[in-house]
């Protein structure tokens, strides 16, 4: 592979300015696939959940499911989207084996929902956040594609690869595309609103219940497009379009790359080519994918066996009312509620933890238990795995435990950590961890009074300054004690009983 | 009069690509106004569709079929392979593909 040259970030803002267009795909998480009655469990063993109608046998027939119109409609209202009163289905048509009908059933010039908006909330670096009006085009109804194997290959990608091997258990899931106009004016932000605005939208889906929206197994891919400008010119420049770009971070990352990229060719005279690109999330960088179809090659045309969608107003009212509350309204309601500043806040939803800390609040911890154990302990271990914290196997229900355990005194914060390894190891609930690990505290006063009564023996010199009141030296006898009892104490009751043989 | 419908022998030529049809150069001089007739024909009943007849993608007027989100019984995976030509690791087997995806 051939390097690409790259301008830095800094010399890609001094000559152009940045446009960004985001097609977010949200699989939704109905209990069977869009056109037919298959399951959509996420990891069956290959090809099934399938059957004659997702695997395009001659002669089956589609059926739309009810409940991923109300999603996608759900969704639409959710972004402030007008909902067509009237809109069909259209056939995609192209040759690629991840369908196996030769076509992907979509929707073309007639979107169930159009003309909509999201405020988002866009951290800033030193500052405070700013709101960023990203208007949306259009979400629609399509279906998810199979999954290809490549064998023979180096890399498992398609170049090299002697032949392919498909499973359609994802063929015909439930998939609502969601595409932005054009993002411009955002200069040197560019990257940070392209990452907030997708990690908002997940938000928004995740409190809409219509998709478990995790990126890391690709129930939300986010598709990257980016052009450049002259600065001060207007209008916009070619684009390319970086397919499947799977974290926050590397939605991000692939933007600020894509504009180093095109500056570098845009400056030396070169033009940038219409086409698709790869994101290599290890090495952060992007390389060629084909060239983008025009949309006339695809040859869309209104889907035959299938009957127009026509949502009545009553039924697009009735969904209306059940729309969760607006996320950046929440937020703010929940800052006020949990006393979290303003960078707490930041960090708690910059680290993807914001869903996760209000459901183990809700589970009965304190708001600052639940942000410590999120933002210390489980987002360095997310980190350390390079998963996203959501993925973690670690629900909020058993960080609230754990914290409870911690408050009733059966084990301390150190120890709690040692329950986290054991969740994450999948050794069972909280408690069971604690019982197999012997994780438990010691707070029987016969095993810590003679512990504490070896500790003075052993520490004249300091029992005689508390004897003399200076009761903050009771902490090396802590110490002291601890140690003795392998860090299985209860320090609190060891302080106490230490100044009551003191006194 | 009916709308003139021609379709050109180099607009034959991509969509035979885009369909993947191996057309050779005495084809195409064949097909292409062949198709062009066939066009016109069709063209022809622009003629007789006043404006009273909207145009429709479907011949009965009805809205809103939907299904139940409930799950049925599909097939087995070894009824799914049954007509594969080659199976491997319970997938189906497909020569190395050109161009990429979508």
């Amino acid at each position: 592979m051939s390097t690409t040259e790259l301008k830095t970030f800094e010399e890609a803002l001094e000559s152009f300015d940045p446009a960004m267009g985001l097609e977010v795909h949200v699989e939704l998480s109905t209990l069977t696939k869009m056109f037919c009655g298959c399951p959509t469990e996420f990891g069956a063993e290959p090809n099934t959940q399938v059957c004659p109608t997702c695997l395009g046998l001659p002669g089956a027939m589609p059926a739309v499911n009810a409940k991923a119109v109300e999603a996608a409609i759900r969704i639409g209202l959710a972004l402030n989207c007008e909902i067509a009163e009237w809109c069909r289905f259209a056939r995609k048509n192209y040759f690629y084996p991840d369908m196996p009908k030769n076509f992907q059933t979509s929707q073309y010039d007639e979107p169930i929902a159009f003309e909509g908006y999201m405020d988002v909330t866009v951290p800033v670096e030193g500052g405070e956040d700013e709101i960023v009006r990203v208007a949306i085009e259009r979400a629609h109804m399509e279906e998810d594609t199979g999954k290809s194997l490549h064998v023979g290959g180096a890399t498992g990608r398609i170049h090299g690869a002697d032949h392919s091997l498909v499973d359609y258990n994802r063929a015909g899931i439930p998939l609502i595309e969601i595409v932005t106009k054009p993002i411009t004016g955002m200069g040197e932000k560019a990257p940070a609103v392209a990452r907030a605005y997708v990690a908002q939208l997940r938000e928004l889906i995740i409190a809409l219940g219509v998709s478990d929206a995790r990126m890391d197994q690709g129930s939300i891919r986010a598709d990257v497009n980016l052009s450049l400008a002259p600065k001060g010119a207007g209008g916009l420049g070619t684009r390319s379009e970086t397919k499947n770009v799977n974290s926050l971070r590397s939605v991000e990352r692939a933007v600020r790359y894509e504009m180093q990229r095109h500056a570098a060719l845009l400056s030396s005279g070169g033009s940038v080519l219409q086409e698709t690109r790869h994101w290599h999330e290890d090495t952060g960088i992007t390389t060629s994918g084909r060239e983008k179809s025009d949309a006339e090659d695809y040859r869309y045309f209104p889907e035959p066996d299938l009957v127009p969608v026509a949502p009545s107003r009553e039924w697009v009212e009735e969904l209306r009312a059940t729309l969760p509350e607006n996320p950046t309204v929440k937020r703010a309601r929940l800052q006020a509620e949990w006393g979290f500043s303003d960078l707490e806040m930041r960090d708690t939803v910059g680290a993807g933890a914001f869903g996760l800390v209000e459901q183990t609040i809700a589970a009965g911890a304190t708001p600052t238990a639940a942000r410590k154990w999120w933002l210390s302990e489980l987002a360095r271990r997310a980190n350390e795995a390079g998963v996203e914290i959501t993925a973690l196997a670690v629900t909020p229900a058993e960080v609230a435990a754990v914290q409870g355990l911690v408050d009733a005194g059966t084990i301390n914060d150190k120890m709690a950590r040692q329950v986290f390894d054991g969740l994450l190891a999948g050794e069972g609930t909280p408690e069971e961890i604690v019982a197999s690990r012997g994780l438990a505290l010691v707070s029987d006063d016969g095993a810590l009074g003679a512990a504490v009564d070896n500790a003075i023996a052993a520490n004249p010199d300091v029992a005689q300054k508390i004897r003399d009141g200076k009761v903050a030296a009771a902490g090396a006898l802590i110490g002291s004690v601890m140690k003795e009892m392998r860090g299985q104490a209860d320090a609190g009751r060891v302080r106490e009983l230490i100044l009551e043989k003191l006194a | 009069m009916p709308a003139r419908a021609e379709i050109s022998r180099d607009e034959v030529a991509h969509l035979a690509e885009l369909a993947r049809i191996d057309l050779s150069d005495a084809e195409l001089d064949h097909l292409a106004p062949q198709l062009s007739v066939i066009l016109e024909s069709v063209a022809s009943i622009t003629a007789v569709a006043g404006d009273d007849v909207p145009p429709t993608s479907h011949p009965i007027p009805m809205t809103n079929v939907f299904r139940d989100d409930v799950v049925r019984p599909g097939l087995t995976a070894e009824e799914a392979l049954s007509g594969a030509p080659a199976v491997e690791e319970q997938r189906f087997s497909v020569p190395r593909i050109l161009g990429d995806e979508q």
